[in-house]
């Protein structure tokens, strides 16, 4: 077990990381998905008392995968935000303007719904639906997107939050995020550690790598 | 003397018009009443206990008003009555108007619980009725209404009815709360506190419990006063029979025998005007249903089905016709335990064991109605040693052991939820409510770091990064800790409560008409096609439109009985020590021709001959080599709980003495360890692991405590206010406040593992998940006793339900039953 797992996709060398990145070298770029930033601070102001370190965390964890990889670009492909605007965003794009050389680019999903201004005011770039690098579609959601990726065409999308089950002695399950590929797409495990996993079932020719505390294993 | 005054002779009077005459434990509460005394009246339900205390409060006003009692309007709350069950409320309502009524006073009597109308509240409001008829809930509703200080002040009786219900559970604490806080806020403005509350009693009515004492002690522990215990010494004869298999079963085994046994209910039911059959689970309660439904087909129509799935306004029909008479039988589960009595009800039938002597006898009591009525119970096992149990609950009735409830202590979530309460409507002072609760049963031993910590979350939601945090809840000014925002003030309200249901979904025909609700874990497992029983229809899924399961009607045979999680209690510790007693007799040979173990008597001898029938003050553990492996069996009759853990510490003590693993099964006897290879446990090492040293280490590193937690934490976190479940109307936007226990659970146990409400589900799970107290005693126990060791040929009576049951997760019922039906025979030979 490691903290970090190469893959080699269409001669591509990807790194995935057990702190829920995935680092696509030969563009230098950091792709993750489902930030929820604001999430704490949106349950606080709701008067439901989260620790927001849990936030604070999020945000030094993608730090040190910017630094450690030493990412050019970084791809969100969707809900970089929890909800509406809160000084928690704020954090956040003090977090972004902290690292100017960094391209910043958010496929949008469904839970960002902040104006066009408060992206431009941060710097990131938008894009609506999808995103085409090279030969890589970037998608918030490949299951409702409709979409059919061109042949040789390969998608990476967030949203479902996936979770694989493992069993157990004695009846017992655990649950951990994961990475989900299958032949056409590759969903990303959400980055925020203030998120749930949905429970998937993998099928055969479809591979799972499971994140277990601070390493990621294939299964 | 109560009998010199004036409200007594009225009320003499008026029970002598009826016939009546005051029971002595009803005069006994007049009198202690009359001198403002508090006090625990014990007496079972239907005999008048409902009027010992509100006829004294009648007696009290008279003596008050002597001239003009019937002339005085608009008195003010008189008396408080809190009571656990909305059904009752209405009965005991109307029963107190009909005295009002027949006295010519002009009392009013408020009922006021979750189905009481906004125009009717805001009535109670403006003129509070002389009483009050309340649940714990709507009590704390009231707590969280702006100058809710004003109506309690001239209040002179608090009664809690069905104490013995509230006491062992978290509506308990909400009670003691309440209490604490009424008599709290009666003192400012009071030139003399210690006069405030001279006037007020508080009075509680159980039903006996083990611990009768304990239960006024904790009612009187914020008055601070010693109380009395009011006796209604009316012994309700109770008459026990068994239902007898044709042939006894030297190899029983759960499940299947009750079914089998069905018919012979058949000719119970015929005789007697109403039967209610109480079955453990309310999967056994549908396929009873069918069941009886087969074999008697005559009896549509008038039988019914009643459970805690059931849609409401059905169960209510079926309560209905169950007062009018109109029922030959009802098939139900604990959800008819409690509630107004149904008089036609002549008798009961109890299908399987009934886990504890209180239950016995709380379910024995529903038949048989008037105070002189004798109470007729059948017990129908479901396997056949559970006929011990008859013979067990036989004893312990005739000699009056009964369990205890002890009440819960140190309950963060339910303090977190009343604070909030309090700052909803008036606010308060932490230094004055800290007095306050530091009386209380529940939170004496709470220390001041803990306190703070409440304090500290409400206020400012725990770690926080200052200049970025918006939390918002209680907002200090002037010492006054206040949730100002209607927003937050209107969710508090909506949210009050420890009752927290499963995740339940609705059933309903695609046609409309709603069935009842079932656990979603159950309908996420089903198939469009599939087949399932509910509320003794056969239906078949369609599918799942916003949150709602969607039906229609099925011919099929067969279907799927849905399981629902819970409503597996475990043995009670006191039925436990009967039952080791009964098996002693029965093993001595010395059984008094108690018909039950008269039938037994072929089980028991093939057990001594292939091993032993433990006295009590022996440990049982057996040795068996099978095909399967090497088992170890054990018995401590000390509850499934208790069992489970202690399969897990032996399991872990073993593995120290040798690298081994096992596989574990248990039932309310006792447990199994199973294991590929020979398991050294012999006389040299027994006591050693069964020693109740080092109990708490051995604990934490073989059971998964962090899994037993993490479920106890949904409520907690439920209670605690940390879930937002949402409410009519701002379902959408409360989409983005939606976050699972299991999430909520895993951030607070990384990020603020001090947490009280994290804390607090440890130590809900150590008490009652694993019953620590209970798996103490009973080491300490068997340290004192003789473990005698067995190595029996083959399996023996005793260890083969316990077998047959770890067998049944791998199996479907068909095949289980015709591999146990082979292991039988095999067996027999």
């Amino acid at each position: 077990m490691a903290a970090y797992i190469s893959y080699l996709l269409q001669d591509q060398h990807l790194v995935m990381s057990a702190e829920r990145t995935l680092f696509w070298e030969n563009e230098s770029t950091l792709i993750v998905a489902d930030i929820h930033a604001g999430k704490t601070g949106h349950f606080r102001k709701a008067g439901i008392g989260i620790p927001q370190n849990v936030y604070k965390d999020d945000l030094h964890r993608l730090l040190t995968q910017v630094l450690f990889f030493k990412a050019e670009k970084l791809i969100i492909v969707g809900d970089l935000s929890h909800s509406l605007v809160n000084k928690e965003l704020d954090l956040f794009r003090k977090w972004r303007h902290d690292f100017p050389s960094l391209e910043v680019i958010l496929v949008k999903g469904n839970h960002d719904i902040l104006g066009d201004r408060w992206y431009a005011e941060s710097a990131i770039t938008v894009s609506e639906q999808q995103l085409l690098v090279k030969n890589f579609l970037f998608v918030h959601d490949i299951l409702t997107s409709g979409l059919q990726p061109a042949p040789g065409k390969f998608v990476f999308s967030g949203h479902l939050h996936p979770g694989i089950t493992i069993r157990g002695r004695g009846r017992q399950t655990l649950r951990f995020p994961c990475f989900y590929y299958t032949p056409q797409y590759c969903v990303l495990p959400a980055f925020s550690r203030f998120t749930g996993t949905f429970k998937i079932e993998p099928d055969k020719g479809e591979k799972v790598f499971a994140i277990i505390d601070k390493e990621i294993v294939s299964l | 003397m109560i009998q010199q005054t004036k409200g007594y002779a009225v009320i003499y009077e008026m029970l002598a018009s009826k016939g009546f005459h005051p029971f002595t434990f009803q005069e006994e509460t007049w009198q202690y009443l009359l001198y403002h005394e508090s006090g625990l009246v014990n007496a079972p339900t239907g005999c008048g206990k409902t009027f010992s205390v509100f006829l004294g409060a009648i007696i009290n006003f008279i003596n008050d008003h002597p001239e003009d009692y019937q002339l005085k309007k608009q008195n003010g709350l008189r008396l408080l009555w809190i009571t656990p069950l909305r059904a009752l409320a209405k009965d005991i309502g109307r029963a107190m108007e009909e005295v009002i009524g027949e006295l010519n006073m002009k009392w009013r009597v408020g009922i006021r619980n979750g189905d009481t109308s906004m125009a009717e509240r805001q009535k109670q409001k403006r003129h509070m009725p002389e009483v009050l008829i309340i649940t714990p809930e709507s009590l704390h509703l009231l707590l969280a209404q702006k100058d809710y200080a004003s109506a309690f002040r001239p209040l002179e009786i608090i009664a809690i009815d069905e104490w013995h219900e509230l006491i062992g559970s978290k509506r308990g604490v909400q009670v003691e709360l309440a209490i604490s806080r009424i008599i709290g806020c009666r003192k400012p403005g009071i030139d003399d506190p210690a006069l405030a509350n001279h006037r007020l009693a508080i009075w509680g009515i159980s039903a006996t419990i083990g611990n009768l004492g304990e239960a006024k002690e904790v009612l009187m522990a914020p008055l601070q006063k010693e109380g009395v215990i009011v006796r209604a010494n009316m012994d309700k004869r109770i008459e026990i029979e068994s239902v007898f298999p044709d042939e006894i079963e030297k190899y029983p085994w759960a499940g299947h025998l009750g079914i089998k046994l069905a018919h012979k209910t058949i000719p119970i039911i015929e005789q007697s005007r109403t039967t209610l059959i109480f079955i453990n689970t309310r999967g056994m309660s549908e396929t009873w249903y069918q069941t009886l439904l087969d074999i008697q087909p005559e009896l549509a129509g008038s039988i019914a089905l009643h459970h805690g799935s059931i849609d409401t306004e059905l169960r209510t029909w079926v309560e209905e016709n169950l007062h009018s008479g109109n029922l030959k039988a009802v098939v139900c589960t604990a959800s008819l335990d409690l509630g107004v009595d149904f008089r036609p009800v002549e008798t009961v039938i109890q299908v399987g064991s009934p886990k504890g002597v209180a239950r016995f006898l709380q379910r024995a009591g529903r038949s048989g109605h008037s105070p002189d009525a004798v109470s007729k119970i059948y017990f129908l096992p479901t396997h056949s040693l559970e006929l011990a149990e008859a013979a067990a609950l036989k004893t312990a009735i005739e000699h009056g052991t009964i369990e205890s409830r002890p009440p819960m202590i140190l309950c963060y979530d339910v303090m977190i939820q009343y604070l909030n309460t309090l700052a909803v409507s008036d606010g308060f002072r932490p230094a004055e409510i800290f007095q306050e609760i530091k009386q209380t049963w529940c939170y004496r031993d709470i220390t001041e770091s803990e306190w703070e910590q409440m304090l500290h979350f409400i206020s400012s939601g725990g770690n926080a990064l200052q200049q970025y945090d918006e939390y918002k809840k209680a907002e200090i000014e002037d010492g006054v800790y206040r949730i100002k925002s209607r927003r937050l003030a209107m969710r508090h309200r909506m949210h009050i409560g420890t009752i927290v249901s499963d995740s339940m979904m609705k059933v309903k025909f695609l046609s409309g008409g709603y069935i009842g609700v079932i656990e979603e874990g159950f309908i996420s497992r089903l198939q469009p096609g599939d087949v399932f029983t509910l509320a003794g229809r056969h239906l078949e899924f369609v599918m799942i439109k916003e949150m709602t399961a969607l039906v229609r009607k099925s011919n099929a045979k067969k279907s799927i009985v849905p399981s629902w999680q819970g409503g597996r209690m475990p043995l009670s510790a006191n039925l436990g020590k009967i039952l080791r007693q009964t098996f002693d007799l029965a093993g001595a040979g010395s059984d008094d021709n108690q018909p039950e173990l008269v039938t037994l008597r072929p089980l028991f001898e093939l057990q001594k001959k292939l091993s032993h029938v433990p006295a009590q003050d022996e440990l049982l553990v057996e040795q068996i080599e099978t095909r399967d492996g090497f088992h170890l069996f054990v018995y401590p009759f000390e509850g499934r709980l208790v069992h489970e853990a202690m399969a897990a510490i032996l399991a872990f003590r073993i593995s120290r003495i040798t690298p081994i693993t096992f596989s574990l099964a248990m039932n309310d006897y006792g447990f199994e360890l199973l294991s590929d290879q020979p398991i050294p446990v012999d006389d040299s090492n027994v006591y050693e692991l069964f020693s109740p040293d080092n109990l708490l280490a051995d604990i934490q590193r073989s059971v998964n405590s962090t899994e037993m937690a993490r479920r106890k934490f949904r409520d907690i976190a439920v209670i605690g206010g940390l879930i937002f479940q949402g409410y009519p109307g701002e379902q959408k936007k409360a989409r983005h406040l939606q976050a699972s226990a299991s999430l909520l659970f895993n951030v607070f146990s990384e990020y603020e593992p001090n947490h009280v409400l994290l804390r607090q589900s440890y130590q809900e799970v150590l008490a009652q998940q694993m019953e620590e107290l209970r798996l103490r005693d009973m080491l300490h126990r068997i340290q004192r006793s003789n473990i005698v060791i067995t190595f029996p040929s083959k399996l023996t009576p005793f260890c083969f339900p316990i077998k047959v049951d770890s067998m049944r997760e791998d199996l479907s019922s068909e095949k289980l039953e015709d591999r146990v039906r082979k292991m039988q025979l095999q067996l027999e030979k």
